[in-house]
């Protein structure tokens, strides 16, 4: 599986994801400067996290139009697989790959901790390692990670099943006081409607070896790698 | 004037026009910044401070050969990057 991760001025956790990638597909990616208007073949496209253009204007706004996004988003439109974690996640949405809007946290703070997800759908590229209500512990660390769609979208998004991963108690039940940051419907990620898209807050590279203190994002980068070419 | 040539257009010259642009938050999406604001200024010994909304403020010179032609650019600028049109609206004044 040959993957690339774009590098944007501000990214920090595109290594991390390269490092993941590498460990588990046995590959190294490519790492891709924003700048560019080449982006190699590949089976795989990663937005990492970081801060984009220093999150000037909205997060992942001034990302969502470098020159090498309108070949990724010609790429995620025709099929490739594109997953977003965290300032990637917010870049797919500033780049309508995916609905919606990630806004300031409710609670307004930074918040950097491990929370836990409930896998809500395990039928795609990304998920299928994993079992359908997994609890599984993936850390957070994120300032405007606050999912916000219009009623319309947030309906849509539920009745295609569409939501990837939501916020969850230890003991997989979705409330608030789980809910780490207001996101509607505790959202952590979602897919586009044909499930090749996804994009996170949470970030499964950090947590995806033993020596990082757990490896319940190991089966994310596991499917892609059973499913993926 | 001899030797002096008209350009045979009926553009204008372009000009330096100079628009202002507030964008806001949508009526009914929450808006903590705001609701700290709020009680920042409650504190201060400020009363009846019933809500305050946060939005931004684009100050834009853009040369352009009409007013019309201002008018679309600048709807564009803020559709595509200046604003979220997801959650919020934003209004365009040309000076």
């Amino acid at each position: 599986m040959k993957s690339a991760v774009i590098v944007f001025p501000g990214s920090n956790c595109d290594r991390d994801v390269a490092v993941a990638l590498e460990r588990i597909t046995g590959k190294k990616p490519a790492m891709v400067w924003h700048g560019g208007h080449e982006l190699p073949k590949v089976d795989l496209i990663v937005l990492p996290g970081g801060f984009s253009y220093g999150d000037y204007l909205r997060s992942g706004a001034m990302a969502s139009h470098s020159p090498v996004m309108r070949e990724v988003i010609e790429r995620a439109k025709a099929g490739t697989p594109t997953l977003g974690i965290c300032n990637g996640f917010q870049v797919l949405t500033e780049s309508h790959l995916l609905p919606g809007v990630l806004m300031r946290n409710a609670g307004l703070k930074f918040l950097c901790k491990d929370v836990w997800l409930r896998v809500e759908n395990t039928q795609s590229l990304f998920t299928n390692r994993y079992a359908k209500g997994d609890i599984i512990r993936i850390p957070i660390a994120h300032g405007e990670g606050n999912y916000f769609a219009d009623p319309d979208t947030l309906k849509r998004l539920e009745d295609n099943d569409q939501v990837a991963f939501r916020y969850v108690s230890a003991e997989g039940e979705v409330t608030d006081a789980a809910n780490p940051n207001g996101s509607q419907h505790n959202i952590a990620g979602i897919f586009n409607d044909s499930r090749t898209v996804l994009g996170m807050m949470p970030h499964p590279e950090r947590l995806a070896e033993p020596a990082l203190g757990g490896t319940d994002g190991r089966k994310l980068f596991e499917s892609l790698l059973e499913t993926v070419a | 004037m001899p030797g002096s040539v008209r350009p045979l257009t009926d553009q204008e010259e372009p000009r330096i026009v100079k628009a202002r642009i507030y964008v806001t938050l949508k009526p009914g999406v929450l808006d903590p910044q705001g609701k700290a604001i709020q009680h920042a200024l409650t504190s201060l010994s400020f009363e009846g401070v019933e809500d305050v909304r946060q939005g931004k403020f684009f100050e834009v010179k853009l040369a352009s050969s009409t007013r019309e032609d201002a008018e679309k650019k600048l709807d564009a600028m803020c559709k595509q990057l200046l604003a979220n049109t997801v959650i919020e609206n934003y209004a365009i004044e040309l000076e």
